[in-house]
């Protein structure tokens, strides 16, 4: 039951509230104020907060540098893929350790967990050396393959944690219905399991968007994605703000949204199920 | 439960994925083991055969090593602090009846989906400038000297920069476990006559105290590995080289592979001492 | 036809075994409920037969035919899951044309059955619902729905009332026994209700412990039960057993005697004893007495226009010419 609070109470909270969301949230909004400004207003000083003339020239100069398409499609593609093909892998290992669980299964999950936590850094070179003996440095499959991977021990799990909440008995019926394996899963379990799946599209993409070891290790100019193209900002263009802002504002926007509607389903993924 | 041919459908269906990863796992890990016990320079001459622990001892005892773990220890460190306790009195109020929640919720979770990079470098550049970064302006508005926070407070500015990205994520799983609290425990407590300090000691801590020690565990296997806000900030220049940046640059920038890998190798058998305590946890939420 | 035959079927998990070899056969159009305290194995004797579970060892045949390594849908039976098991993403229409669809069969005859069926389930008008927006009932007829449509050779049932309220239970045992006679095809039942096995069963199967029994009609259990623990588990409120001195007398080392079969007076009777807690249900009246000289208070059925109330003095009269009788193996002697 909850009980009335006050409406003065509720008001200081409120207030003391907002404006502590207000604070943390400041650098992304301060990032996307200046992204409309001139150059010179966004190092004026003082500081002009909403005062300024707005303008779209610095997304024009970001984009129209050559590059900048090719940067966003690779963080697409990247990040896409390396979900997708992960989903298609986590699948059919999620329902096995869901629905047909053994003695070994949670050591099974436990031991997908620990690569999870093996340092990249521990690992950097083999993979390094590896990529440019196979030829795939500076690759997109490769990238695709590799945040896959990363990422994989978090997908198995998190569509575990969806799977384990569909009743058995469903799955039994439908084999008492005559639904081989494929159509099991095809049919019945896949669309029980929508929003889990949807949830751990979500958060895997941005986490591969986000991803940045691997991708500012691996990459210089074919494969390099948006996390690559950001950090040749860090100078000397990096002063200017305006750019840098658009430029930045252009890399997170679309995270930011998604990430917004995926924020219940974070609990849950990165603790991969301890929290709910 | 279930049947033989079940049984058999689900090892097939599970072998991909545990393949993958274990190649994964097996194949890099070898290699760096490999690495670490031989003398390998990329470009000056190399493999040059097997010398024992001799990367071992030489990474521990380079003038390097020991600064590197400080700023490890005090970026993990610091970071989990700050993120924890402002974490808790976040969560705790935003529990609270207010107007407008789903909003500052999302006001507040916002950093967590940023960028590591655009993370850095927008605090490097507007807010940590010291001529034209926000702080600058703010400094000198209250009278002050601006600082100049990478060069003059290098490892604290990390540590800043870090903490904004994590405090998000503290925050929600603790705001997570605090809903989970059944509150008919704290209208029990307060009909006891508890106030509102030993309800929070007594009920809302203990109840947190799993929630934490896995935002703990959690934060400190990716703290660790903190990589980005180093590399775009002050590339490990004043001090601000962790362990894992030491090792990055002792593979990529010096090309020793030797050194690098046995410095790999320390970092594993570090992140795996945390991962254990964090196992241990999940493993026992599975059994339920 | 849905004649089914268990022969030295045996199942283990691990090292342990939940049920002995054991024989049962099951006679086409038979309603057969498998009755038994929770588990003793009842649920998993009827998943071995939908081929949800191996068996350990044994053969199971149905029709004649080796069933026991078929795959369930191979085995032409149909079953209704404890919690219903619809598919929450599909409509009631798609839910019951599901097994059609699988078995590839033609749409117009798939219509022509979900027709049928929602017509003998009244369930016309909630076909484009989702199993969410129905009540418990109407869930458990769709269930039902699913496994009419397939005319398969037998029906399996898991407790599909435990999950509705008393009020519903009672009216979908009897649409379920309509069901029966209209169909006429073999069910097999599972519940731990003894009074759902008493009213719907033609053959009741009771298990403890993986272990059958008894099987028999109700009548036959009700008045002959094959030992102590059938005879305590058939029929409510349950046999008075005693032992002791009582038994003895009677050539037994237990007796029982059943509340219907004991007649009370105020004044004399075999036994004295007073009254416990009296439970008033209008047409009868279950009376709890203490006889003088008896550990276990004894049940009373008697009738509704008895007045007695707790603390009075009440004697007994047991028909000596229903007691039954049991050695110390626990099994009946005549």
């Amino acid at each position: 039951m909850a009980r009335a609070v006050t409406n003065q109470r509720k008001a200081l909270n409120t207030v003391i509230a907002w404006s502590i969301g207000f604070l943390i949230f400041f650098p992304i909004l301060w990032t996307i104020l200046t992204s409309f400004k001139t150059e010179a207003d966004a190092i004026a000083n003082p500081p002009i907060f909403l005062g300024f003339d707005w303008t779209l020239e610095n997304y024009a100069e970001v984009m129209d540098r050559s590059n900048y398409a090719r940067f966003l499609s690779n963080s697409i593609l990247i990040a896409g893929g390396s979900t997708i093909l992960g989903i298609i892998i986590a699948i059919p290992a999620a329902w096995s350790m869901a629905f047909v669980p053994s003695r070994r299964t949670k050591d099974i999950l436990l031991w997908m967990l620990s690569t999870k936590m093996l340092p990249a850094v521990g690992v950097l070179y083999p993979i390094y050396l590896l990529c440019i003996q196979l030829g795939v440095l500076d690759n997109r499959f490769a990238l695709v393959v590799i945040l896959m991977l990363i990422n994989l021990p978090i997908i198995v799990w998190m569509l575990y944690t969806y799977f384990r909440e569909i009743p058995g008995e469903i799955l039994e019926a439908s084999r008492m219905d005559g639904a081989s394996l494929k159509e099991e899963i095809l049919y019945v379990l896949t669309p029980m399991a929508v929003p889990g799946i949807a949830s751990t599209l979500l958060l895997n993409f941005i986490l591969a968007w986000n991803e940045a070891f691997w991708t500012l290790n691996l990459t210089s100019v074919d494969a390099a994605p948006l996390t690559a193209f950001i950090a040749s900002y860090s100078s000397p263009e990096g002063l200017f703000f305006a750019k840098l802002s658009a430029a930045s504002t252009m890399a997170i926007a679309p995270i930011l949204i998604l990430g917004w509607f995926s924020q219940k389903q974070l609990v849950r993924g990165l603790t991969f199920g301890a929290v709910k | 439960m279930a049947t033989q041919s079940s049984r058999s459908a689900a090892r097939i269906m599970m072998a991909p994925a545990v393949f993958l990863l274990l190649v994964w796992m097996l194949v890099p890990l070898g290699m760096t083991l490999w690495f670490s016990v031989r003398s390998y320079l990329p470009l000056r001459g190399g493999d040059q055969g097997f010398v024992g622990l001799e990367n071992f001892s030489r990474f521990i005892s380079s003038s390097a090593f020991w600064p590197a773990v400080q700023t490890t220890l005090f970026i993990v460190g610091g970071v989990l602090v700050i993120s924890i306790v402002f974490g808790i009195m976040l969560a705790l109020l935003l529990d609270q009846p207010l107007w407008g929640q789903g909003v500052v919720r999302i006001l507040v979770i916002a950093p967590f989906f940023v960028m590591p990079t655009v993370s850095a470098l927008v605090w490097k550049n507007m807010f940590m400038d010291p001529v034209n970064g926000v702080f600058a302006h703010l400094w000198r508005f209250f009278g002050g000297d601006p600082v100049v926070w990478l060069t003059e407070v290098p490892v604290f500015s990390i540590v800043m920069i870090v903490s904004w990205q994590w405090l998000p994520f503290a925050t929600l799983i603790l705001l997570t476990a605090i809903q989970s609290l059944d509150s008919e425990q704290l209208e029990a407590a307060e009909m006891d006559g508890a106030k509102w300090t030993s309800r929070f000691a007594y009920i809302i801590l203990p109840h947190l105290g799993r929630a934490i020690t896995i935002v703990i565990l959690i934060q400190t296997i990716f703290l660790l590995a903190v990589f980005a806000e180093i590399f775009v900030t002050t590339g490990g220049a004043f001090g601000t080289r962790t362990l894992t940046y030491l090792i990055y640059q002792r593979v990529l920038e010096s090309q020793n592979v030797g050194l690098g890998s046995a410095g790999g190798v320390y970092a594993i058998i570090l992140a795996n001492i945390v991962a254990i305590f964090l196992m241990r946890i999940v493993g026992k939420n599975l059994d339920k | 036809m849905g004649q089914i035959t268990l022969q030295q079927v045996r199942k283990a998990f691990g090292d342990v075994e939940v049920i002995p070899p054991l024989d049962l056969n099951i006679n086409d159009g038979e309603f057969v409920v498998f009755v038994g305290p929770s588990g003793c194995g009842k649920s998993t004797l009827l998943r071995l037969i939908a081929g949800l579970e191996d068996v350990s060892g044994g053969m199971i045949s149905i029709d004649g035919n080796d069933a026991t390594a078929l795959p369930p849908a191979k085995r032409g039976l149909a079953m209704v899951f404890q919690s219903y098991a619809l598919y929450p993403h599909m409509t009631v229409r798609k839910n019951i044309a599901f097994p059609m669809r699988m078995a590839g069969m033609d749409q117009a005859e798939q219509d022509r059955r979900i027709e049928g069926a929602a017509k003998a389930l009244n369930l016309t008008d909630y076909l484009d619902r989702r199993p969410g927006q129905l009540s418990g009932g109407q869930r458990q007829r769709v269930a039902i729905g699913r496994a009419i449509v397939r005319e398969p050779s037998a029906f399996l049932f898991d407790e599909p009332l435990s999950n509705l309220d008393a009020a519903l239970r009672h009216g979908m045992r009897l649409e379920i026994a309509e069901l029966h006679k209209r169909l006429d095809t073999t069910m097999i039942y599972v519940t731990h209700d003894q009074i759902e096995a008493m009213t719907l069963a033609d053959k009741i199967v009771v298990l403890q412990a993986g272990v059958i029994e008894q099987v028999g009609s109700p009548m036959e259990l009700y008045n002959s039960p094959r030992n102590v623990f059938v005879a305590g588990f058939i029929g409510s409120p349950k046999m008075n057993l005693l032992t002791g001195t009582e038994a003895s007398n009677r050539g037994a080392h237990t007796v029982g005697i059943r509340p219907e079969h004991i007649d009370v007076s105020a004044t004399e009777g075999t036994w004295k004893g007073t009254v416990g807690v009296a439970e008033h249900l209008g047409s009868d009246t279950f009376f709890h007495v203490h006889v003088e000289g008896m550990q276990e208070p004894m049940t009373i059925r008697a009738s509704g226009d008895l007045t007695m109330s707790h603390g009075d003095t009440i004697y007994l009269t047991p028909d000596e010419q229903r007691f039954h009788k049991f050695d110390n193996a626990g099994l009946r002697v005549e």
